[in-house]
């Protein structure tokens, strides 16, 4: 399969980056790792007139301390991720997603930054970045800004992210007691249910709970029903069975496509919530 | 048109291409370099798996112009002085291929695989293949071949 023809140039730094898409009005877009795009660009579902790519940018990639904080750079390719020893001490359900995207050869060069700014509905990343109400900062050639996880996945495949901007790093408080659990589609790896669960646990009781939901619709969502049904309650088996049953009760609409009907993805929604949830929990202790 | 320079199998290799042509075709037509095989071209089989700086990738996903500066392996550059790289060896003793069309990238992904986990369980090695199809037979021999591999090493 051959792409339209383009343009390619290499970005030297942000900056540069940011210079050379405004020079394109319109007609040219950022590659990193590529594994959202060339497909995309293969079948001619997307045909930029011009490559930028950022792969190289000093800095973009890395996963850094900064304070009580975790920054991942938007470089950073999933492998880096999936084997961080600060992330699977500090925040180990970012490396278990990550570890499940795809197979190696795909993890070797698919990014952090690609995978959000796609939002494909079945990627895992945007239901970890829920779960640990992650800021991603987006930086545009007048500054900086930082949105929400909660506020950057708008719909299918649609992202708060302005035609000018770049994703530039990701950054949230690592949780020990959080958990991706997902169903995946055997050939693509990608999620059918992927329920990401973060909680905050002290003295036996569940003080916060965040959940975070993908593959199931539209784009990855909160399972806010669940988060009440977990908050305040005891830290037990019984807690997590019984909030975990209303998981995605209240979803309208659930995709339904050759991998799995609607009807499967319902059942299969309180199933894998309840396996995050266990694991997190287990991750509490 | 784009101008790459690559090392390619331990030499540098400068050509002019199209930024749209892939590595996998860069690598087959313009260097002739055939052992990398085209299968799928939609980034699921492995057939292509070359090693790009020293990590397992699937080639038909890589334009050649992002490889420019990078050294890339092939299964052509395995082998060293007419001796067998060790996976080489362990798929032709334990008989790991039966077409050998995905043979070349089950190799360079098992390189990967071995360079990060040098002794793999049998599932690790199953894991560390997910990303290659043999529509042959079936992994059992690909497995051992890995195995003969990883205790000869």
């Amino acid at each position: 399969m051959i792409p339209a023809a383009f343009e390619y140039s290499r970005a030297a730094s942000l900056d540069d980056a940011l210079a050379k898409l405004r020079a394109t009005n319109g007609a040219g877009k950022f590659i990193a790792g590529g594994h959202s795009l060339v497909p995309l660009m293969k079948l001619r579902l997307s045909e930029p007139k011009v490559l930028i790519d950022i792969a190289r940018i000093p800095g973009l990639s890395g996963i850094r301390k900064q304070g009580d904080r975790i920054e991942i750079g938007a470089g950073t390719v999933h492998h880096e991720v999936a084997t961080s020893a600060l992330l699977r001490q500090a925040c180990p359900i970012v490396s278990e997603a990550a570890a499940g995207i795809g197979d190696p050869q795909v993890r070797n060069r698919g990014t952090l930054g690609g995978s959000l700014a796609h939002a494909d509905p079945a990627a895992d990343y945007p239901a970890v970045m829920l779960a640990l109400d992650a800021d991603i900062s987006l930086k545009a050639p007048n500054g900086v800004r930082t949105v929400k996880a909660s506020d950057f996945f708008r719909g299918l495949f649609t992202v708060d992210l302005a035609a000018d901007e770049i994703i530039v790093s990701v950054q949230f408080n690592p949780v020990k007691s959080a958990a991706y659990a997902k169903l995946y589609q055997r050939a693509s790896h990608f999620a059918i249910v992927g329920v990401a669960a973060a909680l905050g646990v002290s003295d036996g009781v569940i003080r916060s709970a965040r959940i975070g939901l993908t593959g199931a619709s539209s784009h990855a969502t909160r399972l806010a029903e669940v988060e009440q049904a977990l908050t305040g309650k005891p830290a037990s088996k019984q807690t997590i069975e019984a909030a975990a049953r209303v998981a995605g009760a209240k979803l309208e609409p659930v995709n339904s496509d050759i991998h799995a009907s609607e009807e499967y993805r319902r059942a299969m929604i309180p199933v894998f919530t309840e396996r995050a949830l266990t694991r997190a929990l287990e991750r509490a202790s | 048109m784009s101008q790459v320079s690559m090392t390619v199998n331990g030499k540098v290799r400068k050509a002019t291409v199209d930024p749209r042509v892939l590595l996998v075709y860069f690598l087959r037509d313009q260097l002739r370099l055939t052992g990398t095989h085209i299968g799928c071209d939609t980034s699921q089989c492995g057939a292509c798996t070359v090693m790009i700086d020293g990590r397992s990738a699937k080639s038909c996903t890589i334009f050649a112009v992002q490889a420019d500066g990078s050294e890339i392996t092939t299964i052509e550059g395995l082998a060293t002085n007419g001796q067998l790289h060790p996976l080489q060896q362990g798929f032709w003793e334990e008989h790991g291929l039966q077409c050998g069309f995905c043979t070349p990238g089950m190799i360079m992904a098992a390189v990967t695989l071995l360079k990060d986990n040098p002794s793999p369980s049998e599932r690790e090695i199953r894991e560390g293949i997910t990303g290659n199809f043999c529509r042959c037979t079936g992994y059992q021999h690909i497995v051992n071949a890995i195995q003969h591999a990883a205790t000869k090493r």
